[in-house]
């Protein structure tokens, strides 16, 4: 592990980081097993693997700061603020979910934690990440940005078109791409060539790249850059090398014609991010595994708690399905001197 | 009352709401001093400044993607898309982001954004600068279609479309830019989905959409001549659709066609021509015509490209076939 000089110096914050790490973890074994049992209609994609990335950033922002997630955004749902019961509740399409079951598993949006949502298309919420930086800096509010998206979406060409314009226009937005080695169920180094930083050091956008399953490397390097950002230094890119346990989706079982399990085994029992940060945690006296165990606990009990709240929660009354088609403007407004 | 010009009205109601609203900004290719091709902007750079008339790289998507974050974070973006065909580009932005955001979010989200755009042939600009692609947008839920006819509608509906909270795409027809009208010097806004009847008839009803309201009103003229009495009507936007304003007539005449420069297949047309036929049947006298631009790319050549658009001439003829009953033994 990173050192503790620049992080979080205080161990409140060290076990806050582990809660949500694990937290994570959590809900996500939760969602699969929900998903394997037919509990769960259509599909999800598990972050677990790379909790690091959401954890280490998302804890050097506020909650004026915004994100914008994927596909595989659990993570970082989870990360910014939400709490599991209105996140179950949206994976199983109940009306207390956080878009009142709408959405689902790759539309979460959480709006009061500054979470824009989730997006189903590869690369689809570049734009929107960049958009919400632009707010920031139209209306001189000093918010900062986060752009999470996979090594797969670099493939895309909306990034390099946005990249430009954050670059010309100094956005406060930092764009996180969460390399996990495999896009969709293509190995990246098929489907990237080059360097991914340097694509965005093309546009002269200062790229770093870091351990992504090291969260106080993580978040050292967030912490640094945000305040930048805030300063009006941005925009920057992070290249965060991680992993995906499971595959592209739920139902991806079956995946050694892309991968191996070896390699799999390999960075579940050396890299794993949870297990790499309890043993620093006790290293450092900052807990025991004693306590870090009854932290998991409690983490496992409250998702027990809130699959079962779910699994018995209504689903939206049928009188919803046209209802959020469109916002309602207040009539005022549209009439002269409104 | 003075007359002005498109440009002028839409530039007027730009600037009155830009003074009205500091979080509404324009934003797009060549916007600032160049004030776009056509000259629609020029002047807003000049009392706004570049941070809030923004020129943009060539990259639509793009800017139609950062329109769309800025609208969910408390921006009111005025995107400007150079040109109507241009929007196949930002189909992913506008179809799957701008107009599900507010839905896929339980209402927690919206995305209060306008697209400026144009539509219309016989600009002599071929396949890729001419198409009337309205019908497209106007297939996705969650987005909001106007389509001004003239000054007037221009000044009015971009108000309230600067003002509605949802993405809101406007369609300018670039051949109408310097057509005057008169635009009274107060404030005023056109609601969205309210009918206009430009003329009132009789025997026939006439719903034409943007510069199609104008060939509409001389078909009108034509057949005033031989004592065809036909109403024109103007939907304004086409979602909001004026349902209940179309059929209203369409009882009263009994004979309708609807006349839109969008291609005629799977269009604009097919959809209003189904409401009535659904919702007003037993007062037709006969089927309901579709009038549309030909099912073909638009061509360069003048010789070609003007007999691919709706003509008074075309529609007035239609209209006496729809009096004489040929249509009905036809079918």
């Amino acid at each position: 592990m990173s050192p503790a000089k620049n992080t979080k110096t205080n161990s409140e914050e060290y076990l806050r980081m582990y809660t949500q790490m694990v937290r994570i973890r959590t809900f996500e074994d939760n969602a699969n097993q929900l998903y394997l049992t037919a509990k769960m209609p259509g599909l999800t994609h598990m972050y677990s693997g790379e909790e690091a990335v959401a954890v280490g950033i998302c804890e050097a922002l506020t909650d004026d700061d915004k994100i914008t997630s994927t596909h595989r955004g659990h993570g970082h749902c989870v990360a910014k603020g939400a709490n599991f019961k209105q996140m179950f509740c949206e994976l199983l399409g109940k009306e207390e979910g956080y878009c009142r079951g709408k959405g689902g598993s790759m539309h979460i949006a959480d709006q009061s934690h500054g979470n824009l949502g989730a997006n189903a298309i590869v690369g689809g919420s570049m734009g929107i990440a960049t958009g919400a930086a632009f707010t920031a800096k139209l209306l001189g509010k000093d918010d900062v940005t986060v752009c999470f998206f996979g090594d797969g979406a670099t493939a895309q060409g909306l990034m390099y078109e946005v990249m430009n314009m954050a670059a010309l226009w100094n956005l406060p937005v930092i764009y996180a791409c969460e390399n996990n080695g495999y896009s969709e169920y293509t190995r990246t180094e098929e489907i990237a060539a080059g360097s991914i930083t340097a694509r965005a050091e093309a546009f002269g956008i200062e790229a770093h790249q870091v351990d992504g399953q090291d969260v106080l490397a993580v978040n050292t390097l967030a912490q640094k850059l945000v305040a930048r950002a805030r300063n009006g230094e941005g925009p920057f890119f992070i290249e965060l090398m991680t992993y995906r346990y499971h595959g592209h989706h739920v139902g991806d079982i079956n995946r050694e014609y892309y991968r191996t399990k070896d390699e799999e085994k390999h960075w579940k029992e050396e890299r794993d991010p949870i297990t790499l940060f309890s043993a620093w945690l006790t290293k450092e006296g900052i807990a025991t595994s004693e306590e870090l165990d009854a932290i998991s606990a409690g983490v496992k009990d409250d998702a027990k708690t809130a699959v079962e709240y779910a699994l018995a929660a209504k689903y939206p009354d049928i009188s919803e399905v046209d209802m959020h088609v469109y916002a309602p403007t207040d009539p005022a407004s549209l009439t002269v001197g409104g | 009352m003075r007359e002005i010009t498109l440009s002028q009205a839409v530039n007027e109601a730009l600037a009155e709401e830009m003074r009205r609203d500091p979080t509404t900004f324009i934003i797009g290719e060549d916007v600032a001093e160049a004030g776009t091709p056509f000259k629609v902007l020029s002047g807003l750079v000049e009392e706004f400044g570049t941070a809030r008339v923004v020129d943009t790289p060539i990259a639509e998507p793009g800017f139609m993607g950062i329109a769309v974050g800025a609208a969910m974070t408390g921006a009111r973006p005025i995107v400007d898309l150079m040109f109507g065909d241009f929007i196949f580009l930002i189909m992913d932005q506008l179809c799957n982001q701008a107009a599900k955001t507010h839905y896929m979010s339980g209402g927690r989200l919206s995305v209060p954004l306008v697209l400026r755009t144009n539509m219309g042939a016989t600009r002599r600009s071929a396949a890729q600068h001419s198409q009337s692609l309205h019908a497209l947008v106007a297939h996705i839920p969650g987005l909001k279609v106007a389509m001004p006819s003239s000054a007037y509608e221009a000044k009015g509906l971009m108000k309230t479309a600067i003002r509605e909270n949802n993405p809101v795409v406007i369609f300018e027809d670039k051949l109408m830019y310097n057509d005057k009208a008169p635009v009274p010097e107060e404030e005023y806004l056109i609601p969205f989905g309210v009918a206009n009847v430009l003329r009132e008839g009789t025997d026939i009803t006439l719903i034409g959409t943007s510069s199609m309201v104008q060939v509409c009103q001389k078909a009108a003229e034509i057949l005033a001549a031989e004592n065809i009495s036909a109403e024109v009507i103007d939907p304004r936007t086409i979602v909001p659709l004026d349902e209940e304003g179309l059929l209203k007539s369409a009882r009263k005449t009994s004979r309708v066609i609807v006349v839109d420069e969008g291609h005629q297949s799977y269009g604009v047309t097919a959809e209003i021509a189904s409401r009535i036929n659904e919702k007003a049947f037993y007062y037709l006298d006969a089927p309901v015509l579709r009038m549309g631009a030909m099912d073909v790319p638009i061509p360069f050549s003048p010789a070609l490209e003007d007999i691919t658009v709706p003509t008074p001439e075309g529609v007035a003829a239609n209209a006496r076939k729809l009096m004489s009953g040929e249509m009905i033994h036809a079918a």
